[in-house]
């Protein structure tokens, strides 16, 4: 059974967000990667696009489906984890920590005030079974 | 509710996840894709396809009526060997592909696509004429696939009489693991050496339990797949289907024009064949960013030209592959096209099958 930190911000449609100040950093969560199976693929923004909340900015496929990303919140995008575009497998063992996928300036930070925490999440996924 | 095989509770017990797939509970996946295949292209896995159908033609006829039914010449299998076959409607499109096995000239055993259950049964029924009857075993049988380098040491392992000098598309029947009653045949649809196994139901969990407490990896669909593809094998449905011929599908190898007699369907693949093909199915790289997938337009200078039929990341090569039906002149061998991934156009070459070359050869 995977954790889920409690340092992270969580979306129903099981994406992460680390905030720290007016930065967030955005992941798929364990429950998501376990769901979609080996993950293979991955597309993400530029640096400089915006991000709108609940939009998709991006793609993850495993070797079976294709996912969207939906970002949890809006903003521009200040980095983006090459090393994981390139190794995208890295997910299937570190989805919360190097499975990290953009670093996002937010327009509104208050959006973050809206995600749901670790222990709302883990009961979301439990009557997700 | 979804159908399940014999072996649905063991799926349970090994932690698959399964999704239904031609209305069967089926294992997608239990450890991971990614490890599965790696285990059957270095080791063994196991599979569950139980889902598949199994219909017999039996009868003073039985030969001549199967020689009508199927694309290959059954003339030149022998008893006690396999031919993989095509059955066709008048159109010469693809009903199912399927794997003969003959017992003898008056008793032909017959594996069907778990979609080609009652399809196939129905076709073959209403087409076989006097002298040949067509039966219905599918839930008689269950089926395991053990497949990789390492899956004939383990097959004959278990086997009485042992099957290890089994030929390439050649079966045996057998006692497996204490199941009577089995069909053991050195076929598989991974690329790889391996057996497929017909059980009788009662016994299924037995013999998987053995296999898998003797090393067998239990696979699931998606590795399945994965493998298949790399070998560039189809998959009905996908690949395959009654609005494409065998021809345009790469499968003029099990297509026997000249056969005496010829066969439903045989009339319209000569004359598609005398006026050409207009497409064919093609394997290809994406060579751009993106994986292409089942149903995505194949584009020429922005035009939709063709079709993406199958297409995954492949595990082995780690680039995206796929087979896609294009115009006939755009299906050579380093012809540069690009597949339509979420509304944009990216790069792709068609290259030569198998993606990954194996040892088993394409069939007999």
């Amino acid at each position: 059974m995977a954790t889920y930190p409690e340092s992270l911000k969580y979306t129903k449609e099981h994406e992460w967000a680390r905030v720290s100040g007016n930065v967030a950093t955005v992941g798929i969560t364990a429950y998501a990667k376990d769901q979609l199976g080996d993950v293979v693929y991955l597309e993400l923004p530029e640096p400089g696009a915006t991000v709108k909340k609940g939009e998709p900015f991006g793609v993850v496929e495993s070797t079976k489906a294709v996912s969207e990303l939906f970002a949890p919140i809006s903003g521009k995008v200040l980095k983006v984890n090459k090393a994981l575009v390139d190794a995208p497998e890295i997910i299937n063992d570190d989805p919360h920590e190097k499975g990290w996928m953009v670093e996002v300036e937010m327009s509104n930070p208050a959006d973050a005030n809206e995600l749901l925490s670790a222990k709302q999440y883990e009961e979301l996924v439990a009557s997700d079974h | 509710m979804a159908l399940r095989t014999p072996l649905y509770q063991a799926h349970l017990a090994a932690g698959a996840r399964l999704v239904e797939f031609a209305g069967f509970d089926m294992p997608v996946q239990y450890q991971g894709v990614l490890e599965e295949h790696a285990a059957v292209r270095e080791g063994v896995g196991i599979f569950d396809v139980s889902h598949m159908g199994e219909l017999t033609v039996e009868g003073p006829r039985a030969l001549e009526a199967a020689q009508r039914l199927v694309t290959n010449d059954l003339n030149k299998c022998a008893d006690g060997q396999a031919q993989y076959n095509a059955l066709l409607n008048e159109k010469g499109g693809v009903i199912d592909d399927i794997i003969v096995y003959r017992h003898s000239p008056q008793r032909l055993f017959i594996c069907v696509n778990a979609s080609g259950r009652a399809k196939d049964f129905d076709w073959m029924k209403s087409h076989a004429g006097e002298g040949a009857r067509v039966e219905q075993h599918s839930d008689d049988w269950a089926q395991v696939a053990v497949q990789g380098p390492k899956a004939a040491a383990l097959v004959d392992s278990l086997c009485e009489p042992r099957v290890a000098d089994l030929a390439y598309y050649h079966f045996r029947q057998s006692t497996v693991a204490g199941a009577r009653g089995c069909i053991v045949a050195r076929t598989g649809y991974t690329g790889e050496d391996g057996f497929e196994v017909f059980c009788p139901p009662d016994g299924a969990r037995k013999l998987w339990d053995a296999f898998v407490s003797r090393g067998a990896v239990p696979c699931g669909l998606g590795a399945r797949d994965s493998l298949r593809l790399e070998v560039g094998y189809r998959l009905y449905g996908n690949d395959m289907d009654e609005e494409h011929t065998p021809l345009e599908a790469g499968l003029a190898w099990i297509v026997k024009l000249d056969k005496p007699g010829g066969f439903i369907g045989s009339e319209a693949l000569i004359r598609q064949k005398k006026e050409g093909l207009k497409r064919k199915l093609a394997g290809f790289k994406v060579t751009g960013k993106g994986i292409a997938r089942h149903g995505y337009p194949a584009l020429r200078q922005g035009a939709r030209v063709g079709e993406v039929t199958s297409g995954t990341m492949s595990p082995v090569l780690k680039e995206p592959i796929g087979l896609a039906y294009l115009p006939a002149e755009l299906s050579k061998e380093g012809t540069p096209f690009d597949v339509e991934i979420r509304g944009k156009p990216v790069a792709a070459v068609v290259v030569k099958t198998p993606f990954v070359t194996k040892q088993a050869a394409k069939g007999a």
